[in-house]
């Protein structure tokens, strides 16, 4: 399980719960992923944390799960039901069998750095730190890149006050490797960076706030204590905007649709008008409220009183033009409804930026082999029909990864796919195609052309013959190393040369017009 | 008034992505060329340019050798591999003197029914404007049966 967020605690514990034994790899140092950052989860306004964190607790105690968090897969070989799989556990500097968790590192730790992953950047943590108080697993780890040990060689006070004696500096980054039947990857997604839109002034403009950002701004447990308040930390908003589809619906960026943008911002503007009373300004393109209890909370919003403009923001600007403007930022859109070009001036902008694909996932769909869309999110066998499984046998994905959605659906997600991997077991035998490609040792000359042609690693070169061996475990059969082989060694059943070529003869047979075929 | 030349294609498609766009094609009753006649493949990389040549000279006018697109591929990347050869085959032909027009790469998705079908017609007119490739099929025939047969030792 490749991947602690919501999706993948739930594969996780529905693999875990039906009695087989389950790896989780976690790339942070806790289990939770984005949904941990979130304060309420909509329509219905139940709070993320209360539902969530006895999740996390279930999955990190749970007897057939063992936990990696600060865990990276480096390296997948194999093929379904015979993976072989290594993880890089990176140095906690903390001895996770001493440790009791009990967080006072934390509290006397010097040095306060900026959180730019689990608090957007609005908050603080220290250099040992657990990301948040929940965390799963309860062991802290080091950033040994702002720790003053780590940098200047003195400090050390995490070490005298541990009562246990679990800090350890001397730490290193440790390899493990399992074998595993199935991988269900469940990497997730990046925010949006709104900066590459310029004209919305993110990182210029001090009260522009990206969607993440204020999901930490209204968390009771963030770093305003769940005050909505502009980036001076006390000056109560008065107006606010939220700005839909920023970064995603727009040719320019991202085509797609985000799919969770127009609920979280209807989710954003509730918050916002509970708690400061604000006049909130939702610009919107179009609005998809298409789930379970989504169109009725988008009705509440309209009979709160929420103003909801229908057009794409050209500008967020500081630029006063008219009386009233000054000291505000100005929202320039046309709204299409009217037919009107109009100025909003409010206090905060909040941008509801687009899900991507994590930053690294080629290098992700490479490692377990797998392919990506243009995009980049992950691609299912079948867009209808087989929605968590891949084309490569034995890994599945869910989750963001596949796409962006929402928890729902990242849940219900997470539990398909733990069904298909404990189906999968459960019927302990595989059928596959019998599209194979194979290889004639006597005709192989061991040239390896064939070697790097297979994307699905299927052909290992046997070193003491010499020769060359097509796995018919991993084959998909393509065919390509049939047609790339010079010594013409390799056939593909079904789709071989003699039935290629007889189909070729018996197709141009009309053009052969000059053989007389009457006997003489 | 002279009969109008037929010229006989031969196109290559891949199961997952062009040879669904032309069931598309034809589930959607799209009209398109009757010149071309399809072989389905596995994947557009299972072609082996041999298929290519052996075809011109069994009496091919053109061929169309067609696959998912690029980064798409139901086998990863095995489409990239398929254009390389083609490149390189291309180049061959042309050295040989076969027009570089007779020779075509399409990608295709599988809801790309429309786009194959108009992709298929054009080519086809464009072989007619090139005129038939003037292969004699039973000098190919000899010329085939001379290298299965055994070449005299010559002492």
């Amino acid at each position: 399980m490749v991947g602690g967020g919501i999706a993948g605690i739930q594969a996780a514990l529905e693999v875990a719960n039906s009695g087989y034994p389950v790896i989780m790899v976690e790339r942070e140092p806790s289990i939770g992923g984005h949904m941990a950052q979130f304060d309420k989860t909509f329509p219905t306004l139940d709070c993320a944390a209360c539902i969530l964190t006895p999740r996390m607790v279930e999955v990190g105690s749970h007897p057939n799960v063992k936990l990696f968090s600060y865990a990276e897969v480096t390296n997948v070989s194999g093929y379904v039901g015979n993976f072989q799989v290594t993880i890089k556990q990176k140095a906690r500097s903390v001895n996770t069998d001493l440790c009791t968790g009990c967080g006072i590192c934390q509290e006397k730790c010097p040095k306060k750095v900026i959180d730019p992953v689990f608090e957007a950047g609005l908050g603080y943590r220290k250099a040992v730190y657990t990301p948040f108080p929940q965390a799963v697993p309860k062991y802290p780890v080091i950033d040994r890149e702002n720790c003053t040990y780590f940098l200047k060689g003195t400090c050390r006070a995490c070490e005298k006050f541990c009562p246990t004696g679990a800090i350890d500096f001397t730490q290193e980054d440790e390899y493990f490797t399992f074998d595993v039947g199935q991988i269900i990857l469940a990497t997730g997604w990046d925010l949006f960076d709104a900066r590459r839109i310029p004209q919305y002034g993110y990182g210029r403009l001090a009260n522009v706030f990206s969607s993440l950002e204020f999901e930490r701004l209204s968390n009771a447990a963030g770093p305003t204590g769940g005050k909505i308040v502009l980036r001076d930390g006390v000056t109560v908003p008065k107006s606010v905007a939220i700005i839909h589809c920023v970064g995603s619906r727009d040719k320019n960026y991202n085509p797609y649709c985000s799919a969770i943008c127009c609920m979280q911002s209807l989710k954003f503007a509730h918050l916002v008008r509970e708690r400061t009373g604000a006049e909130v300004y939702n610009f919107y393109i179009d609005m998809r409220t298409p789930a379970k209890g989504y169109e009725e909370f988008y009705q509440r919003l309209l009979e709160e009183g929420t103003h909801f403009i229908r057009g794409k923001v050209a500008e967020i600007t500081d630029a006063a033009r008219y009386p009233g403007e000054e000291g505000k930022l100005i929202v320039q859109a046309e709204n299409t409804l009217v037919g009107k070009q109009m100025r909003v001036p409010v206090d905060m902008v909040i941008l509801s930026a687009a899900l991507e694909p994590r930053h690294d996932f080629k290098e992700v769909a490479r490692l377990f082999g797998i392919s990506c869309s243009e995009e980049g999110w992950l691609i299912e066998r079948h867009p209808k029909l087989d929605p968590v499984a891949t084309m490569t046998e034995g890994i599945y994905i869910a989750g963001c990864a596949q796409g962006p959605k929402d928890i729902p659906a990242s849940v219900a997600q997470g539990t398909a796919a733990a069904a298909r991997v404990v189906g999968k077991i459960q019927q302990k035998e595989i059928t596959m195609e019998p599209i194979r490609a194979s290889i004639d040792q006597d005709k192989c000359s061991g040239c390896r052309i064939c070697n790097n042609m297979c994307p699905f690693n299927a052909i290992s070169f046997i070193e003491d013959r010499m020769v060359s061996e097509v796995n018919p475990a991993l084959c998909q059969g393509c065919g390509t190393c049939v047609a790339a082989c010079p010594a013409g060694a390799i056939s593909g059943t079904v789709f071989s040369d003699q039935a290629i070529l007889a189909q070729l003869d018996g197709l141009l047979l009309n053009n052969v017009k000059a053989i007389d075929l009457t006997p003489a | 008034m002279s009969e109008q030349f037929e010229p006989v294609i031969i196109g290559f498609t891949c199961n997952w992505c062009s040879y669904r766009a032309a069931d598309m094609a034809g589930m959607g009753r799209i009209k398109y060329a009757p010149n071309v006649r399809l072989i389905r493949l596995m994947c557009s990389g299972r072609l082996d340019p041999t298929f290519v040549i052996k075809a011109f000279a069994g009496g091919a006018d053109g061929v169309l050798v067609s696959g998912c697109h690029p980064g798409d591929c139901h086998y990863i990347e095995q489409n990239y591999k398929a254009m390389r050869r083609f490149y390189l085959l291309k180049k061959l032909l042309t050295q040989m003197g076969i027009e570089p027009g007779r020779l075509k790469l399409l990608w295709a998705s599988a809801a790309e029914g429309q786009i194959f079908a108009d992709e298929v017609t054009k080519f086809t007119e464009e072989v007619r404007a090139l005129g038939p490739l003037h292969w004699n099929p039973t000098a190919a025939l000899e010329a085939e049966q001379k290298i299965h047969e055994p070449a005299e030792v010559v002492a």
